[in-house]
């Protein structure tokens, strides 16, 4: 096994960057920075899925990049957003990119991994490095969250002021 | 009764066995609201794929490419990276495509023709590997005066990489006659009896830049770099991609 085993995964690491990160040239700096690492750290991989660990050297990166934030924080909405939809907000709520930029970026890693990749379970919580339960519940909260966001249902309904 | 969230999302998933995908599809039948939810999330997961899949149709940019000019960049960037990635990526040798044009010797991390530092690595390894009762002069069993013996002869300190997990022993050690001087011969032997020499010698004037590189002289493949004031040659008749493995190992080993 060479490294070229990992060419035929770059359109999906791109796919995956793109939905992610939003916007093309920060995706594609993603991949690079990802790439570049897969490479240095080839020697490091057993054979095994090399797809899920190349999406967890992706996560790497992308936390790290978060932190130093070379990601548009505005991708990091607070969970605990308040009920009433802002301008923006409702004319946006039939828009997919902007929905996803409301997930925590934890969210969105689980949702995009089971939903672009077809990932099974066991697969993302290997890539992420965290347990099943924990990749179940980000599935179900961000899928949920980004539901009301295509449905222009407000974040926290419950908190929205009853005329 | 209402199905567990996470049966829900593994329903969506198409991940359930066929059992529990017909209790969640009676659940469903009865409760018209949560079968609209369910039905939200599968147009969900289908509208993120309408949206991103012609990603993968997009042609790869040229900076995503796993070839060493789409990293020559990086290379100039960082040339201890440029060392990483060039063994990583296990280089076409100048011997594959001999029509190329001269590559500018600024240019790290590429093919180049063989030094004559490469090829005496490679005739060295030629000669002595060959050798079925004399490989080594002093063997590994006595490691400690073998190093402390060529660290003398070269004047410096030298490190012998451990490549056990890269299955090769070290068999032992000799010193040799160079045009700057002494140069150490490290052996290592796997267990098919396949082996490898690191070839470890001043840095010559005549040698050009410090990037990592790799030469083919007859059946012999050679990655050698400079570091330093030290050139280190790994020669070996195996396939470029282990021995660049290999020789990844012995550059995190001598550059901790």
């Amino acid at each position: 096994m060479d490294h070229q085993a990992v060419v035929p995964f770059i359109p999906n690491l791109r796919r995956y960057a793109r939905a992610l990160v939003g916007d093309r040239h920060g995706a594609d700096d993603l991949v690079q920075d990802t790439l570049e690492r897969a490479m240095r750290k080839f020697h490091l991989w057993r054979p095994g899925d090399l797809r899920a660990w190349l999406f967890s050297i992706m996560h790497n990166v992308f936390v790290n990049q978060l932190r130093a934030r070379r990601i548009d924080p505005a991708a990091e909405i607070p969970d605990e957003l308040p009920g009433e939809p802002s301008a923006a907000w409702s004319a946006g709520v039939r828009d997919l990119e902007r929905g996803l930029a409301v997930l925590s970026p934890e969210q969105r890693e689980v949702v995009l991994m089971v939903s672009l990749e077809d990932m099974s379970y066991a697969e993302v919580s290997r890539a992420l490095g965290i347990p099943i339960g924990t990749v179940m519940s980000r599935l179900s909260r961000g899928r949920e969250r980004l539901r009301r966001h295509l449905d222009g249902e407000p974040a926290r309904p419950a908190l929205k002021a009853v005329p | 009764m209402t199905p567990r969230d996470d049966l829900l999302q593994a329903f969506v998933d198409g991940a359930l066995a066929p059992a529990e995908r017909a209790a969640v599809e009676a659940a469903l039948q009865g409760d018209a609201a949560l079968a609209r939810r369910v039905l939200r999330l599968a147009e969900q997961k289908r509208l993120l794929k309408e949206r991103f899949d012609p990603v993968l149709l997009e042609p790869v940019p040229e900076r995503l490419h796993l070839r060493p000019p789409a990293w020559t960049g990086y290379a100039r960037a960082a040339a201890l990276v440029a060392v990483g990635i060039a063994i990583g990526l296990a280089l076409p040798s100048p011997f594959d495509k001999p029509a190329t044009a001269p590559i500018a010797a600024t240019q790290p991390a590429s093919a180049s023709p063989a030094s004559p530092f490469a090829a005496r690595a490679a005739r060295a390894h030629a000669v002595y590997a060959a050798e079925v009762r004399h490989p080594v002069e002093v063997d590994a069993t006595q490691q400690e005066h073998l190093v402390a013996w060529l660290s003398k002869r070269l004047g410096t300190p030298l490190k012998v990489p451990v490549l056990v997990d890269d299955g090769f022993e070290l068999l032992g050690g000799r010193l040799l006659p160079g045009p700057d001087g002494p140069v150490a011969q490290f052996m290592y032997q796997e267990a098919s009896g396949r082996r490898l020499t690191l070839y470890v010698s001043a840095r010559s004037a005549q040698e050009g830049p410090t990037a990592f590189r790799f030469a083919q002289d007859g059946p012999v493949s050679v990655f050698y770099w400079i570091d330093g004031r030290w050139g280190y040659a790994l020669s070996g008749e195996i396939d470029k991609g282990a021995l660049s493995r290999v020789s990844s190992s012995v550059y995190r080993q001598l550059n901790p």
